[in-house]
């Protein structure tokens, strides 16, 4: 069990940087999940973290020994981090119980205690007795869980998983989400979680390291992700986010602003050190907003979409304003409304947060 | 904050990666490299006389220009033959496609020495066949095969299945879609085959042509029992002649007339990149492959036909062969109460020479199979899961002897072991480890691509779990990766070996009393007459032969698709 430390790393493929100046903190213990889409630079990390690839620049520390850096590489061999594959990896010529205790056989663990703790470890995943089976003869959960035990067996300094329920039916993953969950409470190890599933990363993780690009783009709580998101990357990616610009924000202390949408004057959430500017970006949501009604006080928009969603109706709506955005929500079943028909929407009154402007538009 | 040294890891990566950088380049680089230097500075001083003195004799331009007429003959007849057989069998809903694609490319997998020797009797005056026919022409008449035209003949049906391979490999990738989607704009069958089916097929027709091409100029066999009755020389035999006429002596000269070949074979081999790369043939989709065409009526004529040419090339010349092996002297008539066993007791047991080829060939074949196996799965790796660039390199190093012709090769290695080997000075000329030499520089390459084609289909998460698990490099190799691409690299394995046992054309140069392989002995035995023993000799290595390419098609579901060529 250690914390893991990564310092600035950055790791091209020729002309293409795969990651560019990433730090990222892991205390002794925790679970982190690494969210991004594919090709954001999620398995690059893992792969550096792992030893199989090494850093252009920066460091990577295990413990308190540095494994990666320009000056020296650890090998893979010699870094103890476990690591569960996307597809297992389950060597097919290997019975379970060949698979789980390889690393004590590297290590030159004597028989007879290689097979008890090789009966433990698969005990622990509720698969005693399946350790003279092939591989080829269990199910996709039960390799899973085989590959977890050969994780557990070699008591690894830091556990790393590579989406490791992208190759499970939709039911399984449910299950193996609390199997992972239970898997982290029971051996208190450090996990790194890559992952492209919003879901699933919220449901596991202690922090989120949101990427892409090659860049970390927030490190937060899943709460904290959702409902305070550092950008305008984060807030669009997280939870299907709305962006839409601000002006004249006003901070009224202890986290609460004024600011103008589209010229209509709001109430909204913000940072404890924003401070007034005269552009911005607002991070809304469809639960968020609302119909005001004819004469109410909101945004006048032209209805371009409505799809039945089961009990609710999502309408997409564009403010009629130049280049006005389109917006997104929710209206309880039964609605009269139907595409052409104007409507006002209004953001209900402190929902919407005010993403953390950059140096450049900074007025003040 | 300790910085944990360079490991013990990575020496051991490091120290195979050099260990089989120096293998490669001792196989595959140094061959060639000794060539150049002889042709072009003889005995190491630097002259052009050797070189002008061959390009400007007439014998270089009669053989040359003989070599280049019976490859472009052998490679249209090929062409022809080995596409319209894909194109049916690949294509309609022929029955017995199994059996009958490993029947029409058996004859790949037979020696083409064998293949000669077995036409020689179907139709010579001596044929046992034609005898029971009451056809055969008078003994006393010159076999019709001993021409161009014969040589022609023989590499077309030789190296007609190369082109069957190569454009059926291309048929199974091309997605039903296509060809429906033609349906639907309602061309005919004829039309589609013209518009949409053969020009995409180009690569794999090209890369067929380019092969057959390549493997005619460079065949020894054929020419060498054909052509040298006949007094019709080409490249290779020129050679052989020369060399086992006048010997080192003339090792410039044959140094040239071996990069002649080179030179024109390469040619073969860039004509068909220039040609592929002109446009562009990427298929986009993958789906089931196509079996379109319904032959209907039809269809008992067209596999009777195919039947046919399976009957022509491969039962009718062995069962020639098989008949002759039974004939006890030349020109017997052959009946119940003459066939014979004799010549079989004769070659195994009585022929001193003959015995020691089996002895030989089964070694060498064995030794080349299993040294390049252990070199290939290392090399494999490095090669397909590291990506070293300085190994790329090498890898089309590795081409190179097998691409070239054989007898450039041959030439080569009398020309790298003819003095004693520096500091051992141990001299292996003349001995059974300089033909060990050349086929492990020759075969390399068959034993590496299907290990490579299994380390493509290994994921490499596999090796990389074992790396989390602590273990190191050669660790690795044994536990994980070896039984991992272990089917592939014997299929490669077996390949080498088939190849090996059959070869003629490294050891008929580099032989000698004591080290005769058994194309030499068939070799020899026919040039001395004695075509019933030599019969009998190819006989016993056919069936060797199919024994075990029976063998493999048992073990043929854990071997990667595409490895064994003669399975459909």
């Amino acid at each position: 069990m250690a914390r893991l430390t990564i310092e600035t790393v950055t790791k091209d493929f020729g002309s293409f940087k795969a990651l560019d100046r990433v730090s990222l903190d892991a205390a002794d213990g925790e679970f982190i999940a690494v969210l991004g889409p594919s090709g954001c630079g999620k398995t690059t990390l893992l792969r550096l973290i792992a030893g199989f690839d090494e850093v252009a620049s920066g460091t990577i520390r295990i413990g308190e020994t540095v494994v990666s850096s320009p000056a020296g590489h650890v090998a893979t061999e010699l870094r103890r981090v476990g690591i569960v594959f996307q597809n297992y990896a389950l060597w097919p010529h290997m019975t379970v119980a060949e698979n789980v205790g390889y690393s004590l056989r590297v290590a030159g663990v004597a028989t007879a205690e290689r097979n008890r703790r090789v009966e433990e470890a698969l005990m622990l995943v509720d698969l005693g007795g399946f350790g003279d089976r092939r591989p080829a003869n269990l199910s996709g959960g039960q390799r899973q869980r085989v590959a977890l035990a050969r994780c557990l067996v070699a008591a690894p300094s830091l556990v790393l998983l590579d989406e490791p329920l992208a190759n499970l039916d939709v039911h399984l993953r449910a299950a193996m989400e609390d199997e992972f969950a239970a898997f982290h409470r029971r051996t208190g190890n450090t996990m790194i979680y890559i992952t492209h599933d919003q879901a699933e990363a919220m449901a596991l993780a202690d922090r989120i390291a949101v990427m892409d690009h090659g860049r970390l783009l927030q490190l937060a709580t899943p709460s904290e992700l959702f409902r305070e998101p550092a950008n305008a990357m984060v807030a669009s990616f997280i939870g299907h986010g709305m962006v839409l610009p601000l002006t004249d924000i006003l901070p009224e202390g202890d986290g609460r602003a004024r600011a103008r949408l589209f010229g209509r004057e709001l109430t909204l959430r913000c940072a404890r050190d924003q401070r007034a500017a005269r552009q911005g970006d607002l991070c809304v949501r469809a639960g968020d907003l609302t119909l005001a009604g004819a004469d109410g006080d909101g945004l006048a928009c032209r209805v371009t979409r409505v799809v039945y969603r089961g009990g609710l109706f999502r309408l997409e709506a564009v403010v009629e304003a130049e280049g006005g955005p389109t917006l997104s929500l929710d209206v309880p079943e039964p609605t009269s409304v139907a595409v052409g028909d104007a409507v006002t929407i209004a953001v209900k009154p402190g929902r919407g947060w005010a993403i953390p402007t950059a140096g450049g538009r900074d007025a003040s | 904050m300790n910085l944990v040294a360079n490991t013990s890891g990575r020496r051991q990566d490091r120290a195979l990666f050099a260990a089989l950088c120096v293998v490669v380049a001792l196989l595959s680089l140094m061959p060639l490299a000794r060539l150049l230097l002889e042709a072009f500075a003889p005995g190491g001083v630097p002259s052009l006389k050797a070189f002008f003195a061959t390009l400007g004799s007439a014998n270089t331009w009669t053989a040359t220009r003989n070599s280049l007429e019976t490859a472009i003959g052998g490679t249209a007849i090929a062409v022809i033959l080995g596409s319209v057989v894909a194109l049916v069998v690949a294509l309609t809903d022929m029955r017995g496609r199994n059996a009958f694609v490993l029947c029409f490319v058996l004859p790949l997998m037979i020696a083409p020495q064998v293949t000669a020797l077995a036409w020689l009797q179907v139709v010579g005056p001596a044929s046992p066949l034609l005898k029971l026919l009451g056809l055969a022409p008078p003994i006393g008449t010159r076999n019709p095969l001993y021409s161009r035209e014969g040589i022609i003949l023989l590499l077309g049906i030789q190296y007609a299945p190369l082109v069957f391979l190569t454009l059926r490999a291309g048929l199974r990738s091309l997605p039903r879609e296509l060809i429906e989607a033609a349906r639907a704009a309602g061309a005919s069958r004829a039309f589609i085959l013209r518009t949409v089916i053969l020009p995409l097929m180009t690569p794999g027709l090209v890369a067929g042509t380019a092969l057959a091409f390549v493997s005619s100029i460079g065949n020894f066999g054929i020419p060498a029992f054909l052509g040298i009755p006949g007094r019709y020389v080409v490249l290779p035999t020129l050679i052989y002649q020369r060399l086992s006429g006048l010997g080192p002596s003339v090792l410039s000269e044959v140094a040239v007339l071996s990069m002649l070949i080179g030179v024109i074979a390469m040619a073969g081999i860039i004509l068909q990149d220039v040609m592929v790369r002109r446009r562009d043939f990427r298929i986009t989709t993958t789906s089931i492959a196509a079996r379109p065409f319904t032959l209907g009526r039809w269809r008992l004529p067209v596999e009777a036909g195919l039947w046919a040419v399976a009957l022509i090339v491969l039962v009718l010349p062995m069962a020639g062969l098989f008949l002759t092996s039974l004939v006890p002297a030349y020109g017997v008539p052959l009946n119940a109460t003459t066939a014979t066993l004799n010549n079989y007791t004769f070659v195994l047991l009585e022929h001193a020479a003959a015995k020691r080829a089996f002895a030989n060939s089964f070694s060498l074949s064995a030794s080349a199979a299993v040294v390049i196996m252990l070199v290939s799965v290392p090399l494999g790796y490095f090669l397909v899961w590291r990506r070293s660039p300085l190994l790329r390199a090498l890898n089309v190093l590795v081409e190179l002897p097998y691409a070239l012709p054989g007898v450039v090769l041959a030439i080569a290695a009398i020309l790298i072991f003819l003095k004693p080997l520096p500091i051992l000075g141990v001299s292996l000329y003349g001995t059974v480890w300089i033909i060990l030499f050349a086929y492990l520089a020759r075969f390399l390459v068959l034993g590496l691509r299907p290990a490579i084609s299994g380390y493509h289909q290994v994921d490499r998460a596999l090796e990389e779990a074992a790396q989390v698990a602590g273990a190191g490099l050669v660790y690795r190799l044994r536990t994980v990766i070896f039984p991992l691409v272990a089917p592939a690299a014997t299929a490669g394995a077996l390949l080498v070996f088939l190849t090996a046992f059959n070869e003629l054309t490294v050891s008929a140069l580099l032989w000698s009393s004591g080290s005769e392989t058994l194309g030499v002995i068939v070799f020899s035995f026919e040039q001395g007459g004695d075509s019933n023993y030599a019969a009998a000799v190819a006989v016993l290595t056919v069936l060797v032969t199919l024994a075990l390419m029976l063998t493999t098609l048992a073990l043929s579901k854990r071997i990667p698709p595409g490895v064994l060529p003669w399975r459909d």
